[in-house]
C-alpha cells in the first residue's frame, strides 16, 4: 500500500506539471503505462518460469544423450528425425502407415465412445447406489472389488467376448472410467444436505422434480469430479489397450515405432499423448465449472 | 375444541438399536388463527423436534397434530418452514428460490404472469426485490434469511413455522429482521409458531410463550400470555412494566426452576 502510494506520487506530479505544456502527448504513454505494461508483466510472470524450466530440461537432456553410448536420442535428433511427421500429420499411405492425426483421431474416437457410455451408465448406477440403501449394500462390494482390476486385465476377456479389437478397446475404456464416476456420483447423492431434502419435502416435490431440481444440481460437483478422473483414466487405458489390439491408434503407433526402433517417433507420440490428455482434462474441468457455477458455494 | 392448530398429546421417542430416548412427552397445545406462539427452552429440550413434528418432517411416536381439525402427518406447503440455516438452494437465484415454491404450490391456480408477480410481491415484502438475480452466496446472512421467509410466505401457509430463524444472525441484523417479521405478522395476520432460545425475542414477538422443561421427556412447563398491544415498538417496550414482567417470568423459568444441566 505505502509503496504504491510512494511510486504514484511522482508520476502524478509530472503529469500535472506537463499538462500545462503538452497535455495530449503525455496522456497516451501514461495510459500505456497503467494498462498495457502491468498486463505484459502479468503474462511474462506466467510464461517466463515454465519457459526457463523447459529450456533447462531440454539442455540437460541434450547434454546427457549426446554422449557416446547414450541409449536415447537427444532432443535435437528427435526433432530432425520426426520432422516429416510433425509437418505433415495428415498423410495416409493405406494400412497403418498414416499421419499422427489419423492415429490420434482413431484413439480419440474410441475414448469418446467408451467414455460416453461410461458417463451415462456411471451416473445412472451411481444415482441408484446413492439413493437406495439396499442397492448400495448389494452393489458396493462388487464395485469395490471390480474397480481394482487393472484395465488391461479386462482386455483378454473382452476380446473373447467380442471377438474383435475395436469393441474390446471401447469396452476397456468403458470399464476403466466407469468406477470413479459411479462412486463419486453415489457419494454426491448421499451427501445431499438434509436441508435440501426438507425443502423438497415441504414443497412436496415428486421424485422426478426432486431428481432434476435438487439431486442433480446438488450432486453435480461430485459427479464432475468423477467424470474428470474418468476421462484421465480412459486416456491412460487407451494407449495400453491399443498396443495389444493393433490397427490404427496412437497406442499401436508407439508399439510399432518401438518394433522398428524409431525411438524419436515414440518420444514425439508421448508428447502428443500428454498434450491431448491435458486438453481432455481441461475440457471436462471447463464444462464442470460452467455447469456447477454457484453450486459449491453456500 | 376447534383450535386452528392443535398439537394433541404428542410424544416422541428416538430409538437406536436397543437404547431408547424419550425426547418429548405428552405435549398438548392449541394455537388460534393469527396467533404468534413462541416455544422457548434450553438447547436439547426437543423444541426443534416438536417443530419438525408439526411440519411433518419427523413422525410423532404418540399423539398427532391437527390443522383445521384434520390430521397432518406428512410435510406440505400449508405448514411452510423457515429453517435456521436458510436452506436456500445455492444454484438458484434469489428469485428462482422463491419461484420454485410458487410454481409448485400455484401451478394449477395461477398463470405464469401471476406466478411471477406473486414471486416479486413476496420478495418485495421482505425488501429483497432488488437482489432477485443474485445467488444466495452473494447476499448476506440476514438477506438469505429474508429470502427464506419470502419463500415460506409465498406458499400462503396456514401456519408459518420458524425454526430459530434469527439464531445464526448478528445482534443488529437480528433486531432488524425481528422488526420486519413483526410488521409482516401485523400485515398478513399469519398463524406463526416460532422456536427460539432468546428471551427478549420471545417476549417482543409473541402473543403466547410456551416454556419447555429440560429433556429427556421434555414437557410444556408453563404457558405465558404476553398482554402487550400491537404494534409493538422495541424502544418503548424497554421500560414497559408488562414487558419486564413477562421477561422476568421467562427468565425465572429458564434459569431458576429449569436450569440447564450440562449433559450429566
Amino acid at each position: 500500500m505505502s509503496l504504491s502510494a510512494l511510486t504514484s506520487q511522482p508520476a502524478s506530479d509530472t503529469s500535472t506539471t506537463s499538462a500545462t505544456v503538452l497535455p495530449l502527448k503525455l496522456k497516451k504513454p501514461s495510459r500505456l503505462a497503467t494498462r498495457l505494461i502491468p498486463l505484459l508483466g502479468d503474462i511474462a510472470a506466467r510464461v517466463v518460469p515454465p519457459t526457463i524450466v523447459i529450456a533447462v530440461l531440454l539442455l540437460v537432456w541434450e547434454l546427457l544423450c549426446r554422449k557416446q553410448g547414450a541409449t536415447l536420442p537427444p532432443p535435437s535428433q528427435v526433432f530432425t528425425e520426426t520432422y516429416d511427421l510433425i509437418v505433415d500429420p495428415f498423410f495416409d499411405r493405406g494400412g497403418i502407415d498414416k499421419g499422427l492425426f489419423w492415429h490420434l483421431s482413431a484413439s480419440l474416437q474410441r475414448v469418446a465412445l467408451g467414455y460416453a457410455l461410461a458417463c451415462v451408465a456411471g451416473v445412472a448406477l451411481g444415482t441408484l447406489v446413492g439413493q437406495s440403501t439396499w442397492a448400495m449394500r448389494g452393489l458396493d462390494p462388487i464395485f469395490q472389488v471390480l474397480r481394482t482390476v487393472p484395465p488391461l486385465a479386462w482386455l483378454p476377456l473382452s476380446l473373447a467376448a467380442f471377438q474383435d479389437g475395436q469393441p474390446s478397446a471401447i469396452f476397456v475404456i468403458f470399464i476403466t472410467s466407469i468406477w470413479p464416476i459411479i462412486i463419486n456420483t453415489a457419494v454426491g447423492i448421499r451427501n445431499i444436505p438434509q436441508d435440501y431434502r426438507n425443502v423438497a419435502a415441504v414443497l412436496r416435490l415428486n421424485p422426478a422434480e426432486f431428481f432434476v431440481k435438487i439431486m442433480v444440481p446438488s450432486a453435480a460437483p461430485y459427479i464432475f469430479t468423477g467424470l474428470r478422473i474418468g476421462i484421465g483414466l480412459s486416456w491412460l487405458a487407451i494407449v495400453a489397450a491399443e498396443m495389444l489390439i493393433g490397427g490404427v491408434g496412437i497406442g499401436f503407433f508407439i508399439w510399432d515405432a518401438w518394433n522398428s526402433s524409431h525411438i524419436s517417433e515414440i518420444i514425439l507420440a508421448l508428447f502428443y499423448v500428454g498434450i491431448i490428455g491435458f486438453v481432455l482434462d481441461r475440457i471436462v474441468a471447463g464444462v464442470a465449472s460452467f455447469v456447477t457455477r454457484g453450486t459449491a458455494a453456500n | 375444541m376447534s383450535a386452528y392448530l392443535k398439537i394433541d398429546h404428542v410424544g416422541k421417542t428416538f430409538s437406536r438399536g436397543a437404547s431408547e430416548t424419550e425426547v418429548l412427552a405428552d405435549i398438548t397445545l392449541a394455537v388460534d388463527k393469527g396467533e404468534y406462539v413462541s416455544i422457548i427452552g434450553h438447547s436439547g429440550c426437543g423444541k426443534s423436534t416438536l417443530l419438525n413434528i408439526v411440519a411433518g418432517l419427523t413422525p410423532a411416536t404418540t399423539g398427532g397434530v391437527l390443522l383445521e381439525d384434520r390430521e397432518v402427518n406428512s410435510p406440505g406447503p400449508d405448514r411452510a418452514v423457515v429453517f435456521q440455516n436458510h436452506s436456500l438452494l445455492p444454484w438458484l437465484t434469489v428469485y428462482d428460490n422463491v419461484r420454485l415454491a410458487v410454481d409448485k404450490v400455484f401451478s394449477g391456480s395461477k398463470s405464469r404472469a401471476e406466478r411471477h408477480d406473486w414471486t416479486m410481491h413476496n420478495l418485495d415484502l421482505v425488501q429483497m426485490g432488488h437482489a432477485r438475480d443474485k445467488r444466495p452466496a452473494e447476499v448476506s446472512g440476514g438477506m438469505k434469511q429474508r429470502v427464506g421467509i419470502a419463500r415460506a410466505l409465498a406458499m400462503e401457509p396456514k401456519v408459518l413455522l420458524l425454526d430459530e430463524p434469527f439464531g445464526a444472525l448478528d445482534a443488529l441484523t437480528r433486531a432488524h429482521l425481528q422488526d420486519s417479521v413483526m410488521v409482516l405478522h401485523q400485515k398478513l395476520q399469519n398463524t406463526v409458531m416460532m422456536i427460539t432460545h432468546d428471551v427478549d425475542e420471545a417476549v417482543l414477538l409473541s402473543d403466547r410463550i410456551v416454556m419447555m422443561t429440560n429433556g429427556p421427556a421434555a414437557k410444556i412447563g408453563e404457558v405465558l400470555d404476553v398482554a402487550l398491544a400491537r404494534p409493538r415498538k422495541r424502544l418503548e417496550l424497554a421500560a414497559n412494566p408488562t414487558y419486564l414482567k413477562c421477561r422476568q417470568r421467562v427468565l425465572e423459568f429458564l434459569y431458576e426452576r429449569h436450569r440447564f444441566v450440562e449433559a450429566a
